[in-house]
C-alpha cells in the first residue's frame, strides 16, 4: 500500500525526522491559506499523486508570491500528470501539499527496503540524491553503499554514521544525519513498511540536514496490525476495479490488453498471460481467484473482468487441485448466464473432477469453447477475438 | 530415494484442527503419509482423524518422535508456529500459510541462523514424493514415481509441469515448492543441490517467476555444480513493471527481476527455458533426449490426454 508523501512526512514528523513545514491543500484558496500560514518567502507547491517523477513531469512548482501559489494550484489541481511511474494515461492530481522553501546546500539519497538475498533490511545511501537510483546503480554502482541491519540490534549508530561518512555528508553533520538514518529505521520498523526512500535528502545552507520527499510503500499482508496506515489510503488513486477485488479477495491486476484472464494461482496466471502473448494476444489483466474460490468469488471475478470495456473475450483456465474443476464450472455457467455474457469465452479445466466440470460446460446452453490444454485455449481464445 | 521427505518421514501438523488443516490431514493420509501428531494449543489430549493432539509442539515430539512439520496457522501466528517448531529441532518445517508480515520472516530467519531446522515456504504447496509421502495441499493424483525432481515458487504452474510430464509417461521423485515469498526458508540452489545429491534423480524442472535474482543465483550454480540436466520456465513475461503479481515476491522493481534478464541468464548458463507453459514436459523430454537419458526417465505408458 502507497500513501502520499505528505502523509509519509507527518509519519517521519511524529518520529523525529525532520522534515519541512508543509500544510495539504484541496483548492487553490485552501493553498493560499496554506502559504499564508507558512509565511516563508518560498513555497514549494507540490501535487500528491502515488507515483515518483512528479518534478521533472511540472508537478512541483516554486512560487514566490501569493498570486503564484494561486495560480500553480489552479494549474495543477485537476490537471493529469504523466510521469515515468504513472503509464501514459497519468495520474490526476486531486491534492496539493504546500511547503516551505528549502535553502538547499546539496541532495543525497538515502533508502530503506527489505533485501531479499541476506533477507534482511538494509540501508541503501548515495550522494548522488535528487537523481533516479536506478541509473546511479548503472553507471556508478561505487557511489550506492549499504549497510545490512541485524534484527537483534537493530541499525546501529555507528552503521548509521559510517553510512552518513560514506556518502561525504559533512563531517559537522554526521550526527544529524546519522540520527536521521536511525529514525528511518525506527518508522520502518514500528510501521512495517517494505520501502521507505528519501530522494532528496538534503543538506541547506542552515546546517541543517533535511528529508525533502518521503517515499513510503507499506507491507499489505501487516496492515492488520497498524489501523493508523490503513486509514491513510486514498482509494482515489486506485483502480476502481481492483478495489472492488480485493474486497472479494481475488488479485487482480488490470493490464492494456483485450483478453480477460481468470486463473487459479499465482504463478498459473502469469504463465497464462505469457501463453496468450504468445500466440499474439494481448491480456486485459492478471486474476488469481485464489486456491479456495466458490462459485460466488468465480462470479465477481467475472463481474470485475465484464466491467473492463477493452475485454473482448474470456479465458479462463483452471488448474483444479484442492479446488474441484465442477465448482467452478458451475460458477463460470452461473455467472455467465446472470451477466448476460457477449463476448467470447474459453474454458480450460484439468485437475479434480476434471470430467464432471466438463459435463456442466457441455449440458449448459451458454456458447463456451471447451480448450485441451493451456496452449489451446490461448489459441483458441486469441483467434476468436481476432 | 528422494529428497526431504520419504515414507518413513513422520509429520506433525501443526494447527491441526482449523478447517483447511482439516481437510489436507485427511488427503494427506489417504495418500500414505505418516501422520503421527498434530499441535493445537488448548486442544492436547484430543484426537483428530485418530491423529492425537497436543498443546505443543515439544509435547508432539516427546511422544511421537515426530521429525517433520507442517503449518497451517493463520498468517498472524505463522511465524511464531515456526519458531516453535524450529526450538523443538525438528529437521523440517514446511510452512503453506501465505501473508506472513515479511518483517516477521526477517526476524523468523534470523532466529533461524545456526539451529538444524529447515524451512521451507511460507506461501507454497508444500513437498511431495510420489507414492510415499505428500506433504502440503498438492493433488496427490497427478504425481507418478520416477526420476525427475521438480522445484518451484509457484504452486499450480507446479501441477501443470508435473501433470505434463505424468502424461507424458515421465515419472517424479520429489516436488518442492519453494513458495512465492521475498523472504523464504529455502531457495533454489539449496533443492537443486539435493537433486544433484541423490541418486533416483536423474533430471531437474525448475520454475521460476519473475522478481529478485533466485533463478539467475541458480543458473550460476548449476552451470558450476551440476551434472544432470536442468529444464526451467519463467512465469510472468508478459508482466508490468511496478505491479506485484499476486505473489508477494513476484515483482519487477527498479529494473531488476524481468523475466527476459532471468531467461538470458538460463541460457547462458546451459539450461533449456520453455518458451511457453504447456512445453515444459516436451522441453524436459527434447533435453533428456539429446543427452541419451529418455529410456531411463521414461518411467510408464504415456497417458492419454483428456
Amino acid at each position: 500500500m502507497n500513501i502520499h508523501e505528505y502523509q509519509g512526512k507527518e509519519i517521519l514528523r511524529q518520529n523525529g525526522v525532520k522534515v519541512p513545514k508543509g500544510i495539504v491543500a484541496f483548492s487553490p484558496k485552501e493553498a493560499v491559506k496554506a502559504a499564508k500560514e507558512l509565511g516563508t518567502e518560498v513555497v514549494v507547491v507540490k501535487a500528491q499523486i502515488h507515483a515518483g517523477g512528479r518534478g521533472k513531469a511540472g508537478g512541483v512548482k516554486i512560487a514566490k508570491s501569493l498570486d503564484e501559489v494561486e495560480q500553480y494550484a489552479k494549474e495543477l489541481l485537476g490537471k493529469v500528470l504523466v510521469t515515468h511511474q504513472t503509464g501514459p494515461e497519468g495520474k490526476e492530481i486531486k491534492r496539493l501539499y504546500i511547503e516551505e522553501g528549502s535553502d538547499i546546500k546539496k541532495e543525497y539519497y538515502v533508502s530503506l527496503l527489505v533485501d531479499r538475498a541476506t533477507s534482511r533490511v538494509t540501508l541503501m545511501g548515495s550522494e548522488e540524491g535528487g537523481m533516479n537510483i536506478e541509473e546511479v546503480a548503472e553507471e556508478t554502482p561505487e557511489k550506492i553503499f549499504t549497510e545490512v541491519v541485524d534484527p537483534i540490534v537493530g541499525l546501529t549508530a555507528f552503521q548509521a554514521r559510517r553510512l552518513a561518512f560514506n556518502i561525504n555528508i559533512p563531517n559537522n553533520l554526521i550526527n544529524k544525519a546519522a540520527d536521521l538514518f536511525l529514525g528511518l529505521y525506527k518508522t520502518f520498523i514500528e510501521k512495517d513498511a517494505s520501502i521507505v526512500e528519501i530522494n532528496p535528502l538534503v543538506v541547506t545552507n542552515g546546517d541543517e540536514v533535511i528529508a525533502l520527499d518521503a517515499k513510503f510503500n507499506f507491507d499489505g499482508n501487516s496492515l492488520y496490525r497498524h489501523a493508523d496506515v490503513v486509514e491513510l489510503r486514498d482509494y482515489d488513486e486506485e483502480d476502481p476495479k481492483e478495489i472492488e477485488a480485493s474486497k472479494h479477495d481475488l488479485s487482480y491486476i488490470p493490464l492494456e490488453g483485450s483478453i480477460g484472464c481468470l486463473v487459479n494461482g499465482a504463478g498459473l496466471a502469469m504463465a497464462t498471460m505469457d501463453t496468450i502473448g504468445y500466440y499474439g494476444g494481448s491480456p486485459a489483466n492478471f486474476l488469481d481467484v485464489g486456491g479456495s474460490a466458490t462459485a460466488e468469488k468465480v462470479k465477481e471475478a467475472f463481474k470485475i473482468i465484464l466491467s473492463d470495456a477493452h475485454v473482448k473475450g474470456i479465458f479462463v483456465n483452471i488448474f483444479g487441485g484442492i479446488m474441484k474443476c465442477d465448482v467452478i464450472a458451475e460458477g463460470v455457467v452461473a455467472a455467465a448466464g446472470e451477466l448476460g455474457l457477449e463476448v467470447p469465452l474459453v474454458v480450460r479445466l484439468e485437475g479434480t473432477n476434471v470430467e464432471l466440470g466438463k459435463e456442466i460446460l457441455r449440458n449448459s446452453t451458454l456458447n463456451i469453447v471447451a480448450a485441451a490444454s493451456l496452449a489451446d485455449g490461448a489459441q483458441k481464445i486469441v483467434e476468436l477475438v481476432g | 530415494m528422494s529428497i526431504f521427505i520419504n515414507k518413513d518421514t513422520k509429520v506433525l501438523v501443526q494447527g491441526i484442527t482449523g478447517s483447511t488443516a482439516l481437510f489436507h490431514t485427511k488427503q494427506m493420509l489417504e495418500y500414505g503419509t505418516k501422520i503421527v501428531a498434530g499441535v493445537t494449543p488448548g486442544k492436547g489430549g484430543t484426537e483428530v482423524e485418530g491423529v492425537p493432539v497436543f498443546n505443543t509442539v515439544k509435547d508432539a515430539v516427546d511422544a511421537t518422535g515426530c521429525n517433520v512439520s507442517v503449518i497451517y496457522v493463520p498468517a498472524r501466528f505463522a511465524a511464531d508456529s515456526i519458531l516453535e517448531a524450529v526450538e523443538a529441532e525438528l529437521d523440517m518445517v514446511i510452512c503453506i500459510t501465505e501473508h506472513i508480515p515479511v518483517l516477521d520472516m526477517v526476524r523468523v530467519k534470523r532466529y533461524m541462523e545456526g539451529k538444524k531446522t529447515r524451512l521451507i515456504g511460507p506461501n507454497c504447496p508444500g513437498v511431495i514424493t510420489a507414492d510415499e509421502c505428500k506433504i502440503g495441499i498438492m493433488p496427490g493424483y497427478i504425481h507418478t514415481k520416477g526420476h525427475v525432481g521438480v522445484v518451484s515458487r509457484s504452486g499450480t504452474l507446479t501441477y501443470e509441469a508435473v501433470h505434463q510430464l505424468s502424461t507424458a509417461g515421465i515419472g517424479q521423485t520429489t516436488a518442492v515448492g519453494i513458495g512465492g515469498d521475498p523472504v523464504n526458508g529455502t531457495n533454489f540452489i539449496d533443492v537443486l543441490k539435493e537433486f544433484e545429491a541423490d541418486p533416483e534423480t536423474l533430471g531437474v524442472v525448475m520454475i521460476g517467476e519473475i522478481g529478485g535474482t533466485a533463478e539467475e543465483e541458480a543458473a550460476e550454480y548449476v552451470k558450476n555444480n551440476m551434472t544432470k540436466p536442468v529444464v526451467a520456465f519463467i512465469a510472468g513475461q508478459t508482466a508490468p513493471p511496478g505491479k506485484r503479481m499476486g505473489h508477494a515476491g513476484a515483482i519487477i522493481s527498479g529494473g531488476k527481476g524481468t523475466a527476459a534478464d532471468k531467461i538470458a541468464a538460463l541460457n547462458a548458463a546451459g539450461i533449456e527455458v520453455a518458451p511457453t507453459p504447456s512445453t515444459i514436459g516436451e522441453t524436459f523430454i527434447k533435453v533428456v533426449k539429446e543427452q541419451g537419458l529418455y529410456d531411463q526417465v521414461k518411467t510408464h505408458a504415456e497417458k492419454q490426454h483428456v
